[in-house]
């Protein structure tokens, strides 16, 4: 099979996956304790890693900005250099990235695991179908709790931000927070909520199918995992390249 | 089912009923329906043929064991029984009930007529036993009272009672396969499928993965298809029954010259064809090469 056949196979499986899972969600049985479940584990899971990344990112990005704008004589608008990268781009990339390499690796794992040990056929032989019980879940909480996982990133950022501002470059708090306030509009929020919906959807389903596939045994696992990974990121950033365009139109965002 | 003739069964008429399946009959009609049908099965995997044109019936009460070497399709059959995968063409009966295009919506209900025993017991690792055991009548929403009855009597069964609590990863081998058994009797499945379950085992704990076999087929009236490539569990399968004595207790007694087991057949799969289906006598007296090769693990 040649490489872009592979993907449109590979493109197939993944949309009927996310159709089977939605369709799952109007018919019982539901499985909200394990929705639950997943929602701590991924959301209250990463929060750590993505409030530090977040943190982080924020602040050197004023490290890296706050000479030149000054050069310019505009340092008073490095919050609103921050606040407009981490909310429209950085945080929900970030955070995806993020959720991506501590989720996306666990779900494939957990479910190539579950694969080679028989432990899908035997659900399937008990009667629970997997994409109910394993999926859904795990896609509900992505889609859900990534949007919350980047607006904490983007709080943690700004505040990353405003530490560096005030501590390495002497810069009044209250400057930078105007400056972060004049920077966000509205339609940059809704964008910012937006992306990670569609990244959460993205991860989990081509986590969840790359698991599902698994095959060859433990070494099929460390593939799987490797491929689901790989592959997450690589969907995540090229997605949202096209949705942040959709978004401009969508949302009319023209100014800086 | 015991018949006190002294028979020897034709390969070649095996898919016939015997007298006391039509005795059977005339009190419970369904009971001449086959549990589980094989019409000219075809699968195939890429260009790699699994199931060439396999055919074969399995009564109610009896139980089939499946021989052959890795690789020969043994495994894949019982996965199209569960409907775990869909056949290329030919068709597929459980109590005459053509299951072969069915969803997985429709396929259910159909598998809660089924228990199937994975190899490696395929028990679920994040579940204690008893939730393993419990899985499917808590899928259910069984009240948790009657949920634990079942669950004790079905670890009573394999006699597991006192590792209830226990997570898989603390079980042996063994016991992984009795827990998987135990878990496939939840709801008392009328057919049980068994995918090697002594593959790894030692003999003691081997032999008594078979003593449960013979006990659901002999005192619980379960068609089984038990897939195997050891001659040491034909031996016990095919010879043995179980029966409960004056103290009520069950023992294990061997067929004699007198009493000779008609519920248990033999039959080999080679390549994904069944090249042998009769009696474990007519196997073992069978002039065939590949069967007697098989028989001597040469």
């Amino acid at each position: 099979m040649n490489p872009f056949t592979k993907f449109l196979s590979e493109l197939q499986e993944v949309s009927l996956l996310i159709w089977r899972a939605v369709t799952a969600i109007f018919s019982r049985p539901r499985y909200f304790g394990e929705t639950v479940r997943q929602m701590d584990l991924i959301g209250v899971g990463s929060l750590p890693i993505v409030l530090l990344t977040g943190f982080f990112t924020g602040g050197v990005l004023v490290l890296q900005t706050f000479p030149t704008l000054e050069y310019y004589s505009i340092q008073n608008e490095a919050g609103r250099s921050v606040a407009t990268s981490l909310i429209r781009e950085l945080g929900p990339v970030l955070a995806a990235l993020m959720v991506s390499g501590r989720i996306g690796s666990a779900i494939s794992a957990e479910l190539g695991s579950m694969v080679v040990s028989q432990q899908i056929d035997a659900m399937r032989a008990l009667g629970t179908d997997p994409i109910r019980k394993l999926v859904l879940p795990r896609l509900a909480a992505l889609v859900f709790m990534l949007p919350l996982l980047t607006v904490a990133a983007d709080i943690f950022g700004l505040i990353g931000g405003g530490v560096v501002a005030s501590s390495l470059y002497n810069q009044d708090t209250s400057v930078f927070i105007t400056s972060v306030r004049n920077g966000i509009t509205t339609e940059d929020l809704i964008g910012g909520i937006i992306k990670p919906l569609f990244f959460g959807l993205i991860m989990g389903s081509v986590a969840c199918h790359k698991g599902l596939s698994t095959s060859g045994g433990t070494a099929g696992v460390g593939r799987s995992v490797t491929n689901a990974v790989v592959t997450a990121s690589i969907w995540v950033i090229v997605f949202d390249f096209f949705l942040s365009k959709a978004l401009q139109i969508v949302l009319d965002i023209k100014r800086i | 089912m015991l018949s006190s003739e002294d028979q020897e069964i034709d390969p070649m008429v095996e898919e016939e009923l015997a007298p006391s399946d039509l005795e059977d009959a005339v009190d419970e009609p369904d009971r001449i329906l086959p549990a589980i049908e094989f019409r000219d099965v075809h699968l195939s995997f890429d260009d790699n043929k699994i199931l060439d044109g396999v055919s074969f019936i399995v009564r109610k009460g009896e139980t089939k064991l499946i021989l052959g070497r890795s690789g020969g399709g043994k495994s894949t059959t019982i996965r199209l029984i569960l409907g775990l995968l869909k056949p290329d063409s030919g068709q597929i009966l459980i109590d005459g009930e053509n299951i072969t295009d069915y969803t997985e919506e429709q396929m259910a209900p159909v598998r809660h007529k089924i228990g199937m025993v994975f190899q490696e017991g395929a028990l679920f690792d994040s579940l204690s036993v008893y939730d393993n055991v419990a899985y499917r009548l808590h899928e259910m929403r069984v009240d948790e009272a009657e949920v634990e009855r079942e669950v004790r009597r079905m670890l009573h069964f394999v006699d597991l009672e006192d590792s209830i609590d226990m997570m898989p990863d603390e079980l042996s081998g063994g016991m992984r396969r009795r827990v998987g058994i135990a878990r496939a009797l939840v709801g008392d499945p009328a057919i049980v499928l068994f995918d090697e379950p002594t593959a790894g085992l030692d003999p003691p704990t081997a032999r008594t993965i078979c003593e449960l076999a013979i006990k659901l087929r002999d005192l619980q009236d379960v068609s089984s298809i038990f897939v195997t490539h050891e001659m040491n569990n034909v031996a016990y399968l095919a010879s043995e029954y179980a029966t409960v004595n004056e103290d009520g207790q069950v023992i294990f007694e061997k067929e004699g010259e007198k009493l000779c087991l008609i519920n248990t057949e033999v039959i080999m799969f080679r390549d994904g064809r069944i090249i042998f289906s009769g009696s474990d006598e007519s196997l073992r007296s069978s002039p065939d090469t590949y069967i007697q090769r098989f028989i001597n693990g040469k």
